[in-house]
């Protein structure tokens, strides 16, 4: 009884899908005894773990949110004022609500499927025609996963571009300002130097352009807040045939003349401060800009605007040709997972606020920091940026030390330059109290005291007297777009996201079977605390003092995600999966570095792999050796030996995902890794499926020696429509001195790499989200996530397996967490192609399965644990019921030419339409069985045409009809 | 089955190339867009490169693909058919009718590793199986 009343209060029970009964019923459809049983089939025995993993004992819900409460009294909400990147600012409660808060919008997945993305797909391009808009540039992405690697990527473009074709000597050199931000400069060494790109960081007005300089990189406003013209040094490279990048704060751009109008070749920097939380560092959406004339050889999605089978505008992702999935080692950038969801919030406060309201709350910052300075010169201060927009750096102070703990007596930080500097950044939430403190923290220094009372801030308002260089003072409009103008009061803005959300597909309306993705449940509970001030509210560079419960919780979760793989240490720096595997191939790097052997630089990769891992290879300077796999999805393993003898003298790795891409447990992953060790090199485990593994086996005990999670997949965190994702690497003792370190903040191993992204902890303010998942399943609990995502596979398959070909099985006949519908054969018995069923199974309500990856023309179904009999039943009775109808065809009983498949999805305006000639019924259409009637999802488009789209090519809000 | 026609010479990449004395111009064949699908862009090189034979001279994209575009013999960039710039789809609409680029030739010898409208089907037959 106890027990029993245990389960019934537990997480467990709400996490996983089927319940007991339903267990049993699925059991006996697919014939297996036991869960037990069942996995003994799956799992080849020779890796099941021997000795258990031990996590301490689950707790419930309400014990999980309650301890959380009392860790998160141990981090300090003060006031930051360190810059630097990060800000302080107003989530709008409309975008936090409706948004961050809403599982509409953020258990979305990826838009690939456009017809039920048009929300998200406006949302991003709305950010991408804000982005546009104040850097004034022509291109703009959806996206990119912070400042620092997206200043990164700049580099690689004009490297790429630069030396395109070119035969002979590359253009090398790349120039940093050392006007930017330090962690910035960080990320660019790291992502030069397995290039062999030379990187010069110095004086911008002394740089000496030279034939082999291929760009250079400016921070407009300055790390230490003073603004440059930099119009001069830009003359300068377009001279030597160098391009420029800007590395420039958005919300500044609405004073300052954009980098677009002073010559800029990529505009890159944060949104951060458009209302996106700080979260000790991320998740924030980063933005890159550029000319058109670039836009193939840009990095990240673009969203375009195209037409649908009626001829409606309808949105799309754009370009495609250059990402990962379909270029692998020649892609433009390893990225694959963005920052969707914070996109979709900046672009949206872009869209609250609209072009007054930004450039008012601009003003009122610069307004604030002239204040502020004209107080401290009083007081006898010196202030030394000639010119700024927030930030002002002071000198003639006694002593530092004493102002600063004056200053964490006031709860506030300040950034401490060096011991007679200090730099204090203001912000949008800075009002004349909090001014007022500050004030007293330098006056109490001079034995003074001073006060501002009810201070008028209009007369600093006024143009004239801003502190900003005249030829710098932006004269250009932006936001021009009605979008920008129509929604300022919270009804039509609360109505104008929920009209978005409504048009797509999320969790919230049906399962999500994305192979490859693990689309599980985003729990209430898990995500709560994201929000929290605690959590959200502090500064990635804000004193350790002060942050005691993050730091504890992210010990916890690094040691939890250790044991949980096999391995020694984590680093939750990398802040997707195509990261984690750059950072876990760079770490490989350095340990072969270490060990005398610089030449090992090639990485051998299955075919089947994901195209992020060649991707990232190239990224890391390898050389990457394709491996066949057999017709079983299984690497061919006697190639694989070939080739490992063949490259034993300069062979870095392999790069495996396990359970294979395929969806089978390979049995000779043992072999597999033995035969990569006796050659010299070191086995990365791709964590993509690592779903299938959690408490069976684990990376460690299989051989390898690093491995990737995404959090967003496994720990359940959501995907956001495409980010935020967390892309832990968890490392063998050999490996653990190598882990990434950050400039600012002391993490990693005893012998680091540089750092892989801006913040120490990647996107530390959603690793609650995985902490909870972790603390209330436990081992246990997280074990039975794993039985039973490969009970509902399996039990996919039994239902499926009578009305599709199956294309690969294990050895016994199962499945692991996922498996690969073969609708190839269709094309030629009836015309239809995968993507037909994929939009088929739109007007059932579904999301469509993973189609063609990692085989072309196929479908690949992953339904996680999360799903109940119930959905999986639904889900199976679309897929039997979309069979059928390809029967029709098959049997001629349908017109090839006009039939539900090819014309699918089917909008309510065509249904409604007083013209209907299709020769089947509406009925069909869109009530295709019982269960649709009670629960339609009616798209906003029809069928999008990409051809069109990629031929004409839009990438801002198209003109109002 | 593809359309091959006899006029032409190809390679192994599916390039067709159509000689007049010491120039030619190139295409794709009818095989190399079917499969590609619809065309959305092709990167062309500038008029003046002097390109190997072997060697890329362009990319062809696809909504789905990309393909590089291969020098059938060595030669120097003479003309670039910019409409293609604008519509792309040319190609697709008729692929021998629409050639990419026209070279002067610069190393004759080249010309013997060519396939006849022949050799080259039987090749497309075998690389089927």
């Amino acid at each position: 009884m106890t027990s029993h009343f245990k389960y019934l209060n537990s997480f467990k029970r709400r996490h996983i899908g089927p319940n007991p009964k339903a267990t049993e019923e699925m059991l006996r459809t697919l014939g297996s005894s036991s869960l037990e049983e069942l996995i003994a089939e799956t799992l080849p025995e020779q890796i099941r773990l021997t000795v258990p993993v031990v996590l301490p004992e689950p707790v419930n819900e309400q014990t999980f949110l309650s301890d959380l409460r009392k860790l998160a009294s141990k981090n300090k909400t003060f006031n930051s004022f360190i810059g630097l990147g990060y800000y302080n600012c107003v989530t709008p409660p409309v975008i936090q609500r409706n948004i961050f808060e809403n599982p509409g919008w953020y258990t979305q997945y990826t838009p690939y499927q456009a017809e039920i993305s048009q929300g998200r797909l406006e949302a991003l391009l709305n950010f991408q025609t804000a982005i546009m808009d104040l850097t004034k540039m022509e291109i703009a992405n959806a996206s990119l996963l912070d400042e620092g690697t997206s200043a990164a990527e700049a580099m690689g473009m004009l490297f790429r571009i630069r030396n395109k074709r070119i035969k002979g000597e590359v253009a090398n050199q790349f120039l940093v300002s050392e006007s930017c931000f330090p962690q910035t400069i960080e990320l660019i060494k790291t992502r030069a130097e397995p290039l062999d790109i030379e990187v010069i960081v110095g004086d911008h007005q002394a740089f000496e352009f030279t034939a082999r300089t291929f760009g250079a990189m400016v921070q407009y406003p300055a790390e230490d807040g003073n603004i440059h013209d930099y119009q001069e040094l830009i003359q300068r490279a377009h001279h030597s045939n160098a391009l420029v990048v800007f590395a420039s704060d958005l919300l500044s751009l609405t004073l300052l003349t954009p980098p677009g109008e002073l010559g800029a070749d990529v505009a890159i920097g944060s949104t951060q401060r458009f209302g996106i939380p700080l979260g000790f560092g991320g998740p924030h959406a980063a933005y890159f800009a550029t000319h058109e004339k670039f836009i193939r050889e840009a990095p990240g999605r673009i969203i375009g605007v195209s037409v649908d089978r009626y001829g409606h505008p309808a949105y799309r992702m754009a370009i495609q040709t250059r990402e990962q999935h379909i270029k692998r080692d020649k892609a433009t950038s390893n990225i694959c997972t963005a920052q969707a969801l914070l996109a979709i919030m900046a672009g949206m406060y872009a869209v609250y606020h609209g072009p007054e309201g930004l450039k008012a709350i601009a003003q009122k910052i610069h307004s604030l920091a002239q204040l502020l300075e004209t107080e401290l010169s009083a007081l006898g201060y010196k202030q030394l940026n000639p010119y700024y927009f927030d930030t002002l750096k002071i000198q003639g102070i006694g002593d530092t030390e004493l102002i600063k703990k004056r200053a964490l007596t006031a709860q506030m930080n300040f950034r401490y330059i060096d011991s007679n500097t200090i730099a204090i950044t203001l912000d949008e939430t800075v009002s004349i109290e909090i001014l007022n403190q500050i004030i007293q923290v330098f006056a109490k220094d001079k034995g003074q005291q001073r006060l501002l009372t009810s201070v008028s801030l209009d007369p600093l308002m006024e143009p004239n007297s801003l502190k900003l260089p005249e030829p710098l003072i932006r004269r250009s409009n932006y936001l021009s777009h009605a979008v920008f103008h129509s929604y300022h009061s919270e009804s039509e803005m609360m109505r104008y996201i929920k009209r978005l959300e409504n048009k797509d597909i999320s969790l919230t309306f049906s399962m999500i079977s994305l192979g490859s993705c693990t689309m599980k449940l985003n729990s209430a509970t898990e995500m709560l605390p994201v929000t929290w001030p605690e959590f959200a509210s502090i500064h990635p560079f804000a004193p350790s003092e002060q942050v005691g419960g993050y730091l504890s919780m992210i010990k916890t979760l690094e040691e939890s995600l250790a044991k949980i793989t096999g391995f020694k240490a984590t680093s939750l720096q990398p802040n997707s999966g195509a990261q984690g595997e750059y950072a876990g191939l760079m770490v490989i790097r350095a340990y072969h570095k270490a060990h005398g052997d610089n030449q090992r630089n090639v990485i051998l990769i299955p075919a089947s792999a994901h195209g992020t891992n060649p991707a990232s290879a190239a990224m890391s300077g390898m050389n990457v050796i394709v491996i066949k796999c057999d017709d079983r999805g299984n690497i061919d393993v006697e190639e694989l030996r070939e080739k490992a003898v063949q490259f034993r003298e300069s062979l870095a790795g392999l790069m495996v995902t396990y359970p294979s891409t395929h969806g089978v447990f390979e049995e000779a992953i043992r072999e597999i890794c033995q035969i990569i060790h006796e050659n010299g090199g070191l086995v990365y485990m791709d964590g993509a499926n690592m779903n299938a593994q959690v408490g069976l086996t684990n990376p460690g005990t299989i051989g390898a020696d690093v491995c990737h999670l995404n959090l967003h997949k496994t720990f359940a965190i959501p995907h956001g429509g495409g980010g935020p994702g967390v892309g832990p690497i968890c490392v063998n003792e050999k490996l653990a001195p190598y882990l990434p370190s950050h400039p600012l903040v002391s993490v990693g191993g005893k012998t680091p790499i540089s750092a892989i992204s801006a913040a120490p902890w990647g996107s530390a303010g959603i690793l609650m989200i995985a902490y909870a998942y972790i603390q209330m399943l436990g081992m246990e609990g997280l074990t039975d996530a794993t039985r039973y995502a490969i009970l509902n596979a399996n039990y996919l398959k039994s239902r499926l397996e009578n009305h599709y070909d199956l294309l690969y099985v294990g050895k016994r006949g199962r499945v692991a967490h996922e498996m690969i519908l073969d609708t190839r054969p269709f094309e030629k018995t009836a015309g239809i192609k995968v993507e037909d069923i994929a939009k088929r199974l739109m007007d059932y309500g579904f999301h469509a399965p993973t189609i063609s990856f990692p085989v072309p023309g196929t479908m690949m179904i992953e339904p996680t644990e999360s799903e109940s009999k119930e959905e999986l039943d639904r889900f199976c009775e679309a897929m039997i019921a979309i069979r059928e109808e390809i029967r029709e065809l098959e049997e001629k009983k349908a017109d090839s030419e006009d039939n539900v498949l090819i014309n699918a999805p089917h909008t309510a305006e065509e249904i409604a339409s007083d013209s209907w000639s299709h020769p089947y019924s509406r009925e069909k259409a869109v009530y295709p069985l019982p269960f649709v009637r009670a629960h339609k999802f009616w798209v906003s488009v029809g069928r999008i045409n990409n051809s069109y789209g990629d031929r004409n090519l839009i990438c801002s809000c198209p003109p109002v009809a | 089955m593809s359309d091959i026609p006899e006029e032409f010479q190809y390679t192994r990449e599916h390039e067709w190339i159509q000689i007049d004395g010491n120039k030619a111009i190139i295409g794709i064949t009818d095989h190399a867009q079917r499969s590609l699908g619809d065309i959305v862009y092709i990167e062309l090189p500038e008029i003046g490169d002097e390109i190997d034979a072997g060697d890329e001279f362009g990319n062809v994209e696809s909504v789905k693909a990309v393909s590089s575009l291969f020098m059938p013999v060595s030669g120097r960039v003479i003309e670039v058919n910019s409409e293609l710039d604008s519509q792309p789809e040319l190609v697709n609409d008729d692929c021998y009718d629409t050639w990419i680029i026209r070279i002067e030739i610069t190393n004759p010898e080249d010309l013997k590793s060519l396939l006849d409208a022949e050799e080259y089907a039987e090749f497309l037959l075998e690389s089927e199986d």
